[in-house]
């Protein structure tokens, strides 16, 4: 056997983590087997009558670009990127009489810890990202566009590539696409290792070849994008749920989730759970249901905390987690985030303080370097979590991680500064009893941490 | 770094490595060929395992950029070898998701199986094994990325063990 037969072994498959069948009322993953992410099955699944719909094809009237985006307005489409931004409004902010290029991106850097929807959708049914782009290219007149795919999903990025070669060949991508007079060419790029490009301004500098550095907002990229031109930047779940809201309707969409959050949104489940995996569900489920859907806490262990959405969201312990809904404003509301969808479970044995440990690594080895409260702050917040959690830790150091948190908060050029002092502010307000055990005892409130 | 690289000469590029590179420019605008950098330096490291000074500055020549602008990007994004590694570079990601599911042992059984430490490679040259950030695979946990293109999921160690039983015996065949 050769070194590739033998890899190939090992490739995950989907079966765990999309082709489970515990979905509620898919769109993005209904269907899907793994086999059947051609060209000619995702059409047999109803793929590309959205883009049809719009160039008027099949004998309708097509739609107008203002139609397209005013039909994703009422579907109350968030950014499923984390920020959670009106899809719709996004798209308005493009410049319509624009006299040169005008760009779109996908945002495929997925790297949020936890986070492995995009891969997932990218994988099992590359054409419904293509096909969502097309219908955003048409709608704020662009003709080019590109995909960043995260460099460590290789894989992926090469199914994607075939995928574009797919539907190059049958005229949904090109020039004059189905005859309609629009055109749009897009392309895939891929990262190599730097989670900081997923921030949209980043990923277009490193688009642009150079190190992967954000700029400052604003301007927005929707004024100031890739080479300087007016740019559209969403992610791969967002520009996945168009096709669905052109073809059934944005009220459709938005009955299907609450008020102001339309829809369905994929969770990655991780973390101390019987079957983690990627769960699409309506917007507004109960966390309840959805811990029940990935087979409830391993072990049947008691549930202690949940980082609800991806690591850069501050943690929330048990009992508020249980009493909430899945949707951007309820769990705003608790004091945390939805963020990328990143659903990370730890039961009872887990301790808080190695937790914040390892993510407080994380944000200090991704940091840029470029501003000096986050690049400072980060190894402050690291050194001292890591000596709370080795039993060296001292009496002022909970005030000193809050002091340090405070400090780099919206003093930065991008959000990874706040995605690094969120998780200490919310580990320390939930779980402070851990944190003084720590200091206090030098060791462990819950020993059998493994 | 500057004085070593005034003295090194571009690495010869074979005709097959240079139509790869032409693919990558083709997606960008003619007057915006180093967007195709990245993909380039991935290709150089496919080929001939690490990226050397005297790829870098063969890469600077093919885009027309300046040398420092591409050892930029090698240094800021963590996939790129800047020594040579092992036949096998194995990364296991730890980050907290996969932590919580034996990522960090299927580490630690991974140094003691083969004998070297995270960062390090084995004495025969074989495997370097290093920690790694989330690599988007977190459901699949322990994950492990081989070579920067192969995905290894679920990573149990009898996994892990017919995994390096495995690529130890294709390479003595010769199948590496
Ligand atoms: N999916 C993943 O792997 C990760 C996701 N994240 C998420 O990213 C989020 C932060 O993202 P940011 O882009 O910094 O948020 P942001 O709030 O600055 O922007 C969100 C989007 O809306 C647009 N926007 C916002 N205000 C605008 C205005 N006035 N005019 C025009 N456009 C405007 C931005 O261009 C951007 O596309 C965090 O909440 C976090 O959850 C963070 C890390 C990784
Ligand atoms: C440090 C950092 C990393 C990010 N990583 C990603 C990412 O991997 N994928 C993504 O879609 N958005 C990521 N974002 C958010 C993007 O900046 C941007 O808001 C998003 O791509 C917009 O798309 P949306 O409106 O469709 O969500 C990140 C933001 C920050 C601050
Ligand atoms: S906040 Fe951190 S990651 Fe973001 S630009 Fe500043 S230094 Fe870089
Ligand atoms: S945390 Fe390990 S792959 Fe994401």
């Amino acid at each position: 056997m050769n070194v590739n037969q033998l890899l190939q072994q090992f490739q995950a498959t989907g079966v765990q983590t999309c082709f489970h069948g515990r979905h509620i009322a898919p769109q993005i993953y209904a269907g899907l087997d793994g086999t059947n992410w051609r060209l000619k099955d995702y059409e047999a699944r109803g793929g590309y009558q959205a883009l049809r719909k719009i160039l008027g094809q099949d004998g309708g009237e097509g739609m107008t670009p203002d139609q397209v985006i005013a039909e994703v307005k009422t579907s109350a489409l968030r950014g499923r990127g984390g920020a959670g931004f009106p899809t719709g409004l996004k798209w308005s902010f493009m410049p319509r009489q624009f006299p040169g290029q005008k760009y779109l991106v996908c945002n495929s850097d997925e790297g949020e810890p936890g986070t492995c929807k995009d891969r997932d959708i990218l994988m099992y049914n590359p054409h419904i990202v293509i096909e969502g782009m097309a219908i955003a290219a048409y709608a704020m007149g662009v003709s080019v566009g590109y995909n960043y795919i995260h460099g460590e999903i290789f894989q992926v990025y090469e199914r994607f590539e075939e995928a574009l070669q797919e539907a190059r060949a049958a005229g949904y991508l090109g020039e004059n696409i189905l005859g309609s007079g629009f055109s749009f060419q897009l392309y895939a790029h891929h990262g190599f290792g730097a989670y900081i490009c997923g921030e949209e301004t980043a990923l277009l500098e490193s688009l642009e070849g150079k190190k992967g550095q954000p700029r400052f907002k604003p301007p927005f990229p929707a004024s100031y994008g890739l080479y300087g031109k007016p740019t559209t930047i969403n992610n791969t779940e967002t520009f996945a749920a168009v096709p669905w809201i052109i073809r059934h309707g944005g009220q459709a969409y938005l009955e299907m989730g609450k008020p102001n959050n339309g829809g369905t949104k994929i969770f990655s489940v991780s973390g101390d759970v019987e079957r983690p995996g990627n769960y699409e569900i309506p917007l507004g489920t109960p966390f309840a249901k959805l811990l029940e859907l990935a087979g409830g806490v391993r072990g049947g262990q008691r549930l202690k905390a949940v980082i609800p959405g991806g690591s850069s969201a501050p943690v929330l312990p048990a009992d508020i987690m249980m009493d909430l809904t899945m949707d951007y404003d309820s769990i705003a509301k608790a004091g945390s985030m939805l963020g990328s969808g990143a659903v990370i479970v730890m039961d009872e044995t887990r301790c808080m303080v190695k937790a914040l440990q390892r993510l407080s690594y994380f944000y200090m080895h991704e940091s840029c370097g470029q501003c000096t409260p986050c690049r400072e702050g980060t190894g402050w917040l690291w050194r001292v979590v890591d000596r709370i959690e080795r039993g060296l830790g001292r009496a002022e150091d909970l005030a000193l991680l809050d002091n340090v948190a405070e400090n780099i908060m919206g003093r930065t050029i991008c959000a990874l500064g706040d995605a690094a002092a969120m998780p200490v502010r919310g580990m320390i307000k939930h779980f402070r009893h851990e944190f003084e055990y720590h200091v206090e005892h030098k060791t462990c409130m819950v020993p059998a941490y493994v | 770094m500057s004085t070593e690289t005034a003295a090194v000469q571009p690495l010869a590029l074979s005709e097959a490595t240079l139509a790869r590179f032409a693919r990558e420019v083709a997606k960008y605008p003619a007057d915006q060929r180093q967007s195709a950098v990245m993909a380039c330096l991935a290709i150089i490291q496919q080929e001939y395992g690490w990226v050397s000074p005297a790829a870098e500055l063969a890469v600077a020549n093919y885009l027309g950029m300046a040398p420092i602008a591409v050892h930029e990007v090698t240094t800021f994004y963590n996939m790129y070898n800047q020594q040579p590694v092992g036949r096998f570079k194995l990364n296991v990601c730890t980050n907290l998701p996969c932590q919580l599911r034996d990522g960090a042992k299927a580490l630690q059984y991974l140094a003691d199986k083969l004998g070297v430490a995270p960062g390090g490679t084995t004495a025969d040259g074989l495997f370097t094994l290093q920690a790694s950030e989330c690599l988007g695979a977190c459901a699949d946990a322990p994950v492990m990325l081989v070579n920067d293109r192969h995905m290894c999921s679920f990573m149990s160690d009898e996994r892990l063990d017919q995994l390096i039983d495995g690529l130890r015996a294709a390479a003595q065949e010769g199948q590496a």
